[in-house]
């Protein structure tokens, strides 16, 4: 059930357990940002799950801290950020910063969203494992996020 | 080729007399199936209205005046995130996002320079703006009191719809249950004061973008609006005394036969509603009135210059399927707000419809059609079934509490994705004729200028305002919310003493609460 809250962070949901040959791969799905449309989100979510990974979903509207601190938390070797808005230079390269801070640079970050050609070549140089535009498959992105787990 | 809509309706190989019941009344006729106008088009076209903004006011002014002189004939203004949510562009939530999604409104004094130059009393003025929306119309209401407008002559349209905010949009502030009474205030307000403007217009669109099927998008739209009636009613007023400024939004998508089906099937099942179950006696509460917009999730980042082609399909769609106003989107829309060229290119599309295509000039030219009728049919028993689930549920907020039109969306929207991974629907430069070879199209840039901008401008005002009247009409708003008195007073006060959307939004925090979502997947 929803919460009536005075600003807390919505719980984490955790999506997992339906399948008998489940891999080790952990992907923390985030929508940081203000931006509410979680359509792309939710469909690579279900995807990364139906692809046999353990998925934690973030629910909307994350800051960049929140975000590191539940892929601490959930101990994953995946973050996918999910952003609509245009304000991806403002919020990726924190999440970058923040991982480097804690010695999390182990984690993959993998950008889904509305991302410039110039941007995306920004991002990547920044650390960035991964940078998908619209239109980018299903089949695609689920197998890079399975070899950027592996990888790490 | 699938042998269904793109929501998954089974299509026979042709349809006969034999799919089809007793002909409906003609347009203008209950239950307006074929439109709420005898003569349609020929007595007035639909309304070009472009939604636009982006930036600071100072810019989105200029595109405004451009627009109007191109041959638009209303305006809609879109608003930026921060200000959707209620942020002032110096909250920290606002980094990064000030002036990207549409224009900043910070107070009064933006909402001045937003309409410098152009007298309200002579546009009509639509304005997608749903947490915050009370405060903007109130900053609006101030606009065209300095302009020596009266209220009673303003037209327009306030989108307010919060429902489809905790459906499908998810721009939400507080829990849907205060956030009700602040729509409801609205309505009484715009009865009593403002008798020409749209309080509310009911949105399918949104809910059709996070993936919803045509037949979900009819049901939770017009289930939606079913929830403002019962709370209108629930206030005190008379149905006819606010149902006929009831206004709908919806998706004009790409299966072009669903989606005239569609709009049919919403003016029926609302006029019915209307009728039967509220006793509407005034024919203007049972009219449902709407504005369509393109598919924005139809459009395609692979070769952009296809997605003119897809606009102006849909858009033929919405004029047969008889939309009061009609907003094309721009084929560069996948990258980024549009481009001047590309917005005008996006306007011309529905001139050419309204002038040469001969679309026009018969109301509701599709009625009769064996497949037409009987996919109307269709989609109004589809929607019917969803209405009746959700009320045994309790209403629209039990349902959305539960999560339940946000799980029937996720899970249309993942089918639909499947279909087109699997290449059985095909999506043309996307997974069938690609193409590698494509030239970079000129885009709009907004920079951190604006931001700096009004931050600068806030700062300002800040220093040069009356705090101690800001202090006192906050504290007046606190307590309206508090005594349960009609807030658009209260807003008035704060917006002409130049408090910020942001300290309005954030003085009803307290006694409000905020909404956090679970989400669903």
């Amino acid at each position: 059930m929803p919460t009536r809250s005075t600003g807390a962070p919505g719980p984490s949901i955790m999506v997992a357990g339906h399948f008998p040959f489940m891999s080790n791969i952990r992907v923390l799905v985030a929508k940081p940002g203000l931006d509410g449309h979680d359509r792309g989100a939710k469909v690579i979510a279900r995807a990364l799950r139906d692809a046999g990974m353990e998925v934690i979903y973030t629910g909307l509207r994350q800051s960049p801290e929140m975000i590191v601190s539940a892929a601490m938390q959930e101990d994953v070797q995946v973050i996918g950020l999910s952003i609509l808005s245009g304000a991806h230079m403002a919020i990726v390269p924190r999440v970058l910063q923040l991982l480097r801070e804690r010695g999390m640079d182990d984690v993959a970050v993998v950008v889904g969203g509305i991302v410039p050609d110039e941007d995306a070549a920004e991002l990547r140089k920044q650390g960035c494992a991964g940078v998908f535009q619209p239109g980018a498959s299903l089949e695609e992105i689920t197998g890079f996020v399975r070899s950027a787990a592996r990888a790490r | 080729m699938l042998h269904r809509t793109l929501s998954g309706i089974p299509l026979e190989n042709h349809y006969g007399p034999e799919n089809v019941r007793a002909p409906e009344p003609p347009p203008g006729e209950f239950p307006f199936t074929r439109g709420i106008h005898k003569t349609m088009y020929r007595g007035k076209l639909w309304t070009m209205r472009q939604f636009s903004g982006f930036a600071t006011p100072e810019e989105t002014n200029r595109r405004y005046r451009y627009l109007l002189e191109q041959g638009q004939t209303g305006l809609s203004v879109a608003f930026d995130l921060p200000t959707l949510m209620g942020y002032d562009a110096d909250h920290s939530n606002s980094l990064g996002e000030v002036g990207k999604c549409g224009v900043s409104i910070c107070s009064l004094a933006d909402m001045e320079t937003l309409f410098d130059g152009i007298p309200l009393g002579g546009v009509s003025v639509s304005m997608t703006i749903n947490s915050p929306a009370a405060m903007i119309w109130a900053m609006y209401l101030a606009v065209a009191e300095k302009q020596g407008v009266a209220w009673r002559e303003l037209n327009g349209t306030l989108q307010n719809d919060i429902l489809k905010e905790y459906i499908a949009q998810k721009e939400f502030i507080y829990p849907p249950r205060p956030s009700m009474r602040i729509v409801t205030d609205t309505i009484e307000f715009a009865t009593r004061e403002v008798p020409r403007y749209n309080p509310v217009s009911i949105s399918g669109y949104h809910i059709r973008e996070a993936g919803s099927t045509a037949a979900q998008e009819l049901a939770f739209t017009l289930r939606d609006g079913i929830e403002y009636v019962d709370w209108a009613i629930e206030r005190g007023l008379l149905i006819d005394e606010f149902a006929p400024r009831l206004s709908f939004f919806f998706n004009s998508h790409s299966d072009f036969f669903e989606e005239i089906a569609k709009f049919r099937a919403a003016r029926r099942i609302w006029a019915r509603f209307m009728r039967d179950r509220y006793g509407a006696r005034d024919e203007r509460s049972t009219r449902l009135r709407f504005h369509a917009q393109t598919a924005g999730c139809s459009l395609t980042w692979q070769q952009p210059y296809n997605n003119l082609v897809r606009t102006a399909t849909q858009a033929l769609a919405a004029v047969l399927g008889g939309c009061q106003s009609l907003h094309t989107n721009s084929l560069d829309e996948a990258y980024a707000l549009p481009s001047e060229q590309a917005v005008t290119l996006a306007l011309r599309t529905q001139q050419i419809i309204a002038h040469e295509t001969g679309a026009p000039i018969v109301a509701d030219p599709l009625g009769g059609s064996y497949f037409i009728e009987s996919l109307t049919d269709q989609l109004e028993a589809q929607a019917l079934a969803y209405m009746g689930r959700i009320d045994a549920m309790g209403g629209m907020i039990p349902a959305i509490e539960r999560g339940f039109p946000q799980a029937e969306i996720a899970d249309a929207s993942f089918r639909y994705q499947q279909e087109v991974e699997r290449g059985e629907r095909l999506v043309i430069g996307v997974n069938a004729f690609t193409q590698s070879d494509e030239p970079p199209i000129e885009l709009l840039q907004i920079d951190r200028t604006a931001e700096e901008s009004q931050i600068d401008k806030l700062r300002a005002l800040r220093a040069s305002r009356r705090q101690s009247s800001v202090d006192h009409t906050l504290d007046n708003l606190r307590r309206t919310a508090d005594e349960n008195r009609n807030l658009m007073p209260a807003f008035l006060d704060c917006a002409r003493a130049y408090a910020t959307l942001g300290e309005m939004c954030g003085a009803l925090r307290e006694p409000f609460g905020v909404w956090v979502e679970q989400a669903v997947l």
